[in-house]
């Protein structure tokens, strides 16, 4: 399907996906707009509604409303011929525990009606190799560690080329090196233009591999574009370090600042236009002493935490 | 096509593989050794002979009889309880440990799983029914040997077409467990919890057969599964009553295709959270 003018090339887009479960609204309104070749961090707090979607994106639950389009086709109508391109790893790795990984990874790939059964063992260990987990392929999967046990999941959603892979929480059980190899994974296969749709509830644990952000919260996106996008969407704060706080302030509010407050070490306001270098000028040219002068830029994930509040009990 | 008996053989491994599942068939082939040595015993013994159809008699003068006692012992509880096993593990199993949604996001589409899933199941109950009668068979001939069999009717056949009607006896009784296997993989759409659907289908199962006793519901019997499931019997009349075998697979039939379209409408529309 050709890009069109109002959808640039879009990998995954919804429009006012909604999802409820026994009357409860889960997934409320949802425009996803994931690009082509987009690391797209799907961000949200526990229960925001971030599996559900990707569920829905996958055709296993049905939405109640709204539509879905994966690499160009309708969902579930075209899950048949999208899938196939579509790698997935859905709230955490499911296994049979009385097989061992290769032999479970033998089974999804029997199952691919669209795979060449003449390279099923080579497409098998190089999946395998690609997680690390080659010589463990022989243990069965109940005597797995999480970590291993997540590494097969991510292998089964290697074990083809894809387009677009769905990682729903790919870091969840992993020790820090882990964390670090999945990310060096995503990273790579961004590199060779997969899309990668990567949910979490930790942005720190993805926001260097991302491209873009779609931030959940309670079943809403309440954000979503370029993490440059979103960064400079943020508002900057002049901080001034001084002896004379009370002067600075009238300085800041004179110049025009926004919500200038002052404190007992100095001034800060919101700039709405002003340039450092005059703000420094009229600050020297008032008499008052600058210890100090900066600019403070929320991370993003202030603006994460801002958005999805900082309580820690769950939406139920 | 090639690829459906690809995911066929893959399915049939999953069951194969399972230790329970070899187990389960180990007791299923354990039940008509028994009967041969217990029969060796009694009539050792000079034990009691009790009457009915059921080829206890009969052994004695032809081991392959074993088989077909085998066979009716088992179709009251063993096979059925069999294929509640493994057919609770097809859908809802697979829904337990967290499979099933990554065997529909490979993707196989969900009336292909079906398909696969009841193929599988079919081929397990004729495996199982016949490695019961295989078993009898080769168990029976060992210790009592084999020779012109008498009917049920009186008559003597030979052994070659002694072996051919217990066959179809086998293929009969396997009719009765594509019943079962469909009751089962319904209900394994339904939970995800495979053990509730071994206890529905045994609830089913038992429930017809208690049933079947009850001579006030006698306008029922015509309907329940298991009613003439013992009608295998009848393929060891001279000639045999094609009739009853009709009708047994008639029902044996429609329980299957009810089953099934329920199976396919509540899977093909619904939510997989598991
Ligand atoms: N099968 C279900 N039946 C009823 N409610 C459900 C079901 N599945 C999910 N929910 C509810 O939907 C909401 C969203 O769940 P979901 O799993 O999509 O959240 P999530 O963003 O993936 O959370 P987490 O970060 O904890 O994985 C939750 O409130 C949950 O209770
Ligand atoms: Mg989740």
């Amino acid at each position: 399907m050709p890009p069109s003018a109002d959808a640039p090339d879009l990998a995954v887009r919804t429009q006012g996906l909604s999802k409820a479960f026994g009357g409860r609204a889960v997934v409320r309104d949802l425009d996803l707009a994931v690009p082509r070749g987009a690391v797209y961090g799907f961000l949200g707090p526990n229960g925001s509604g971030k599996t559900t979607t990707i569920r829905m994106l996958l055709g296993l639950v049905g939405a109640d409303a709204g539509s879905i389009e994966v690499l160009g086709a309708p969902i579930p109508e075209g899950a048949r011929t999208v899938l196939p391109r579509v790698g997935a790893l859905v709230e955490g790795p499911g296994f049979h525990p009385y097989f061992t990984g290769r032999a479970n990874l033998e089974r999804l790939d029997r199952l691919d009606a669209s795979a060449d059964p003449a390279g099923s063992a080579a497409r098998i260990g190089a999946a395998l190799d690609r997680v690390g987990l080659a010589s463990a392929a022989g243990k069965k999967f109940r005597q797995y560690s999480l970590g291993m046990k997540q590494r097969l999941a991510i292998a089964a959603a290697l074990l083809v080329p894809r387009d677009l892979l769905v990682l729903d929480e790919p870091t969840n059980g992993l020790d820090p090196q882990g964390t670090r190899e999945i990310r060096a994974l995503v990273a790579s296969l961004g590199a060779e233009g997969v899309t990668v749709l990567i949910s979490s509830h930790l942005l720190s644990e993805i926001e260097q591999v991302c491209s873009h952000l779609g931030i959940m919260n309670t079943g809403r996106l309440v954000a979503q574009g370029r993490v440059e996008e979103l960064r400079a969407a943020q508002t900057t704060t002049t901080i001034v370090t001084t002896a004379r706080p009370d002067a600075a302030g009238a300085v800041l509010r004179r110049l025009g600042l926004s919500e200038v407050t002052v404190s007992g070490e100095g001034a800060s306001g919101i700039p709405t236009g002003q340039r450092p270098a005059d703000i420094v000028a009229a600050l020297v040219a008032d008499g008052v002493p600058v210890d100090g002068f900066g600019t403070r830029r929320p991370s993003l994930e202030d603006l994460f935490v801002e958005l999805t509040g900082e309580g820690f009990d769950v939406d139920g | 096509m090639a690829s459906f008996l690809r995911a066929l053989r893959s399915e049939l491994r999953l069951i194969a593989g399972r230790r329970r599942n070899q187990v389960g068939l180990l007791v299923l082939m354990s039940l008509p050794v028994l009967i041969a040595i217990a029969t060796k015993e009694s009539t050792r013994h000079g034990g009691d002979n009790r009457g009915g159809p059921d080829f206890f008699d009969q052994i004695t003068s032809n081991g392959l009889f074993v088989a077909l006692a085998a066979l009716g012992v088992e179709i009251g509880l063993f096979l059925p309880m069999a294929l509640a096993l493994i057919s609770g593990d097809a859908i809802a199993g697979e829904a337990q440990t967290g499979t099933l949604r990554y065997v529909l996001t490979v993707p196989v589409g969900r009336v292909r799983l079906l398909a696969v899933k009841y193929a599988a199941l079919l081929l397990a109950g004729l495996l199982a029914c016949a490695a019961v009668a295989f078993t009898g068979g080769v168990v029976g001939a060992a210790l009592f040997g084999t020779g012109s069999a008498t009917t049920l009717s009186g008559s003597q056949i030979g052994v070659g077409a002694t072996v051919w009607r217990i066959l179809l006896a086998t293929l009969y009784v396997a009719a009765g467990m594509a019943a079962v296997a469909a009751i089962g993989l319904f209900l394994s759409t339904l939970t995800e919890q495979p053990i509730a659907v071994v206890v529905m289908v045994m609830v089913v199962i038992a429930g017809s057969w208690i049933l079947d006793a009850i001579p006030q519901v006698a306008w029922l019997h015509p309907w329940l599964v298991v009613d003439r499931w013992p009608a295998f019997a009848d393929l060891m009349r001279d000639p045999p009553r094609w009739g009853t075998i009709r009708a047994g697979l008639g029902v044996d039939a429609a329980y299957a295709v009810v089953f099934l379209l329920a199976a396919w409408a509540r899977f093909t529309s619904k939510d997989i959270t598991s």
